[in-house]
């Protein structure tokens, strides 16, 4: 049994890590603003929800406090980590970020053109 | 140009609600665990912050008719009023008293006085934090 915990604890933790190496290597490699919004705000909100897991886990098993507010926490960043990336993303489209030049599909351009063409 | 954004409105909405429990949580853990009047403080305003940059600051007022030039001095007020208590009975300023009650859903419960001063000190964080942001933020 304690063995199977322990298992689960290191499983999580070393996901969780390698999630947010993977969130590093995606912010350098990727070429523009929105695909390194979609490493960051993807990964870093799983990677972290794994390690809080996991340090839940550790914390329940090995030492006996059941601690509500990783839980919480766990909550609060699956709410708010990919709304932070959304509100990024969105920003950079309205002032004047121009995607990648591999770019073959920008649905929000025409609802972009029709709101500045009623401002006017 | 003016953009109507549901996404951050429907999260704030949640989220507001996660944010100011865990601010009461965080007061009211302060004796025993890390936290306190000044940390809880500043989460609520957090939490309004959040209300004041999803929606805008008529609305807010609207929503929270609280006048927080008041809520300091009564802020104040409970931190010298739990302070000078104890001068009224002749003993030292600042003296502090408590005792364990049985309240019904809690059980055997020990209540400080300590408490009233970080009541205190909470109100007069959250007036002082939204008085600063507030007079920022506003045009006129």
């Amino acid at each position: 049994m304690m063995i199977l915990i322990n298992t689960l604890i290191i499983l999580s933790i070393a996901l969780g890590t390698f999630f947010i190496i993977v969130t590093a290597i995606g912010l350098i490699r990727f070429p523009d603003v929105y695909t390194r919004a979609h490493a960051a705000s993807k990964s870093a909100t799983l990677g972290v929800m794994f390690i809080l897991i996991g340090a839940f886990i550790y914390f329940w098993a090995e030492e006996g406090v059941y601690n509500p507010r990783l839980l919480l926490g766990i909550l609060f960043l699956f709410i708010t980590g990919p709304v932070g990336g959304h509100l990024m993303a969105r920003a950079a489209y309205f002032s004047g970020v121009k995607p990648w030049k591999g770019t073959v599909k920008d649905d929000l351009k025409k609802e972009y053109d029709r709101k500045k063409a009623c401002e006017k | 140009m003016k953009m109507n954004n549901v996404i951050l409105k429907t999260t704030t909405q949640v989220v507001f609600f996660i944010i100011f429990l865990f601010s009461i949580h965080i007061f009211l853990a302060g004796h025993f665990a890390p936290g306190g009047g000044f940390v809880g403080g500043l989460l609520t305003a957090s939490a309004l912050v959040l209300l004041l940059l999803t929606y805008d600051l008529k609305t807010v007022k609207n929503l929270l008719p609280i006048n927080y030039m008041t809520l300091t001095a009564v802020g104040l007020l409970l931190a010298l009023g739990t302070a000078s208590l104890s001068a009224f009975f002749g003993e030292a300023f600042f003296m502090h008293y408590f005792d364990h009650f049985n309240i019904p859903l809690l059980g055997d419960t020990e209540l400080h006085t300590a408490m009233i001063f970080d009541l205190g000190v909470y109100f007069v964080v959250v007036g002082v934090t939204m008085i600063i942001i507030q007079s920022i933020g506003g045009d006129e």
